[in-house]
């Protein structure tokens, strides 16, 4: 059993999402940096399907009730109370641990999974916490008691050189983005705004949205789009021209137009800006 | 036979754009069963149907030609017949007069025209299990209020544009408000978590 000391900014129980519901209004959730999600399950041993901790700019901190199997994975963060510091490895630690993540030094959000998984109730078949629309575990609070599950696949992975995803590496890259359904909306400068420009990213960026901020993205033509399905890695730009990177609570349906699409899976997509932090200032590359 | 306008949305969708309500369910329809290979999701909307697809399985030029062949052959006028879904309904909405007023009609005239059609479930989104009914009265078809209520109570009954609809829980909404039920829309724990799918029919009845 984990005991959760302090949750730090934000941290939710999240596994692959919640997949075949969008058509009954039910978004997909599931970890925002997918790549740092399952890396930290399998070094611990875990199943795929099986959830870990998303701790957003680090402060938790936990105590190990039992001994237990962990790896922190993402946000890169010091890490005290474990000896031997280690992030990206699989650490056996005996019961009564206490682990404490600092803030993360590259990045934003941490994955800490621990061996068997996260236990909670599926809902809808997920064990993710939607911030949008409340399915699936609580948020994590102080005092908060966690059980590991029984989703083990395999030993745990004791080797350093398993490879790592480099957030900064991608975000200074810059991002993929795809052309979106609704671009014939914009003028054509938008695009080469969007694709050539610079985009800080606003603090009031969640998991429900990534906002961003930059020159206005321009409109060609005004008037309102009826309810269109929408994906995670969608850029919503509303009438302030100012686009919104959909997220993965994002609601399944939207009115704004969508001038391009961030992949969902890769190390160029949307892992990487799960990993931006408010204020860093981040590109665009066409594809 | 719709026309169907087929638009990019990233390595792994496309938006299907369509002119009516009707194309929506038939194409709808037409992708979802049986299920085909490949296909991830079939999500529809007011105008437009987006397919996920896994571009494992299924390449993007497969999809679209399986996509075109699919909106080409939905027969609009087939529509899903099962037994439509009843809610009674209390005509009690903080709306209520304000809509008779806009329509210039009785109460009771604009509750016959909201519990008269067959309504069919076109798309849910909003929130889990709040579907959009199409086959409003037009004279019902009234704008969003100008500023959105904070807090809609759960089973809450509105119209807004060419819909009508029910909140399945309490959030803040702009729909104006004609009554409530007490019929549970969304329960994660049951085996069919919505009442309202897209295809579903659905009535309306004075509670």
């Amino acid at each position: 059993m984990i005991e959760i000391l302090q949750p730090g900014l934000l941290a939710t129980v999240q596994d692959l999402g919640r997949a075949g519901y969008v058509d009954i209004g039910v978004g997909r959730s599931g970890a925002a940096d997918l790549a740092a999600h399952r890396l930290a399950n399998r070094l611990v041993g875990n199943q795929e399907m099986a959830a870990t901790l998303e701790i957003t700019m680090g402060g938790l901190s936990l105590r190990l009730r039992h001994a237990a199997t962990i790896a922190c994975t993402g946000a890169w963060c010091p890490l005290t109370g474990v000896g031997a510091m280690d992030w990206h490895r699989a650490l056996s630690l005996p019961a009564g641990t206490t682990v404490r993540l600092g803030s993360p030094v590259v990045g934003l959000r941490s994955y800490l999974a621990i061996r068997g998984g996260v236990a909670a109730t599926p809902v809808l078949g997920s064990r993710s916490t939607d911030t949008l629309s409340g399915l699936g575990p609580p948020v994590l609070t102080s005092g908060m008691v966690l059980d590991a599950g029984y989703l083990i696949a395999g030993d745990p992975i004791d080797d350093p050189a398993v490879g790592l995803p480099d957030p900064a590496r991608a975000l200074s890259r810059g991002l993929t983005v795809l052309p979106g359904p609704r671009l014939d909306w914009f003028t054509g400068q938008a695009w080469a705004q969007l694709t050539g420009g610079s985009w800080a990213v606003q603090a009031t960026s969640n998991r429900i949205g990534y906002r961003l901020s930059g020159p206005p993205l321009e409109r060609s033509r005004s008037g309102e789009l009826p309810s269109e399905p929408t994906l995670p890695g969608a850029i919503q730009v509303p009438p302030d021209g100012q686009p919104i990177v959909l997220g993965p609570d994002a609601p399944v349906t939207g009115g704004y137009p969508v001038i391009g699409v961030i992949p969902r899976f890769g190390p160029d997509g949307l892992d990487a800006l799960a990993q931006a932090r408010p204020g860093h200032t981040l590109r665009f590359r066409a594809r | 036979m719709p026309a169907g306008r087929l638009l990019p949305y990233g390595d792994r969708a496309v938006l299907i754009e369509l002119s009516a309500a009707e194309e929506v369910i038939a194409v709808r329809n037409g992708l979802s069963r049986p299920a085909l290979a490949g296909i991830v999701a079939v999500v529809p909307a007011a105008r437009t149907v987006l397919v996920e697809f896994d571009p494992a399985i299924i390449s993007r030029v497969a999809l679209s030609e399986l996509v075109e062949t699919a909106v080409a052959a939905a027969a609009p006028d087939v529509i899903m017949t099962s037994d439509p879904v009843t809610l009674p309904v209390y005509y009690d909405g903080a709306d209520l007069a304000e809509i008779a007023a806009r329509v210039g009609e009785s109460v009771e005239a604009v509750i016959a025209r909201h519990t008269k059609p067959d309504y069919i479930v076109q798309f849910c989104g909003f929130s889990p299990g709040f579907a959009y009914l199409t086959g409003l009265d037009h004279r019902l078809q009234l704008p969003r209020l100008d500023s959105p209520r904070p807090s809609v109570p759960a089973g809450s009954v509105g119209v807004a544009g060419e819909f009508t609809g029910v909140y399945p829980r309490s959030s803040p909404g702009g729909w104006r408000l004609l009554g409530h039920t007490d019929a549970t829309l969304f329960d994660p724990g049951r085996s069919q978590p919505a009442t309202l799918t897209p295809g579903t029919r659905v009535r309306f009845v004075p509670a």
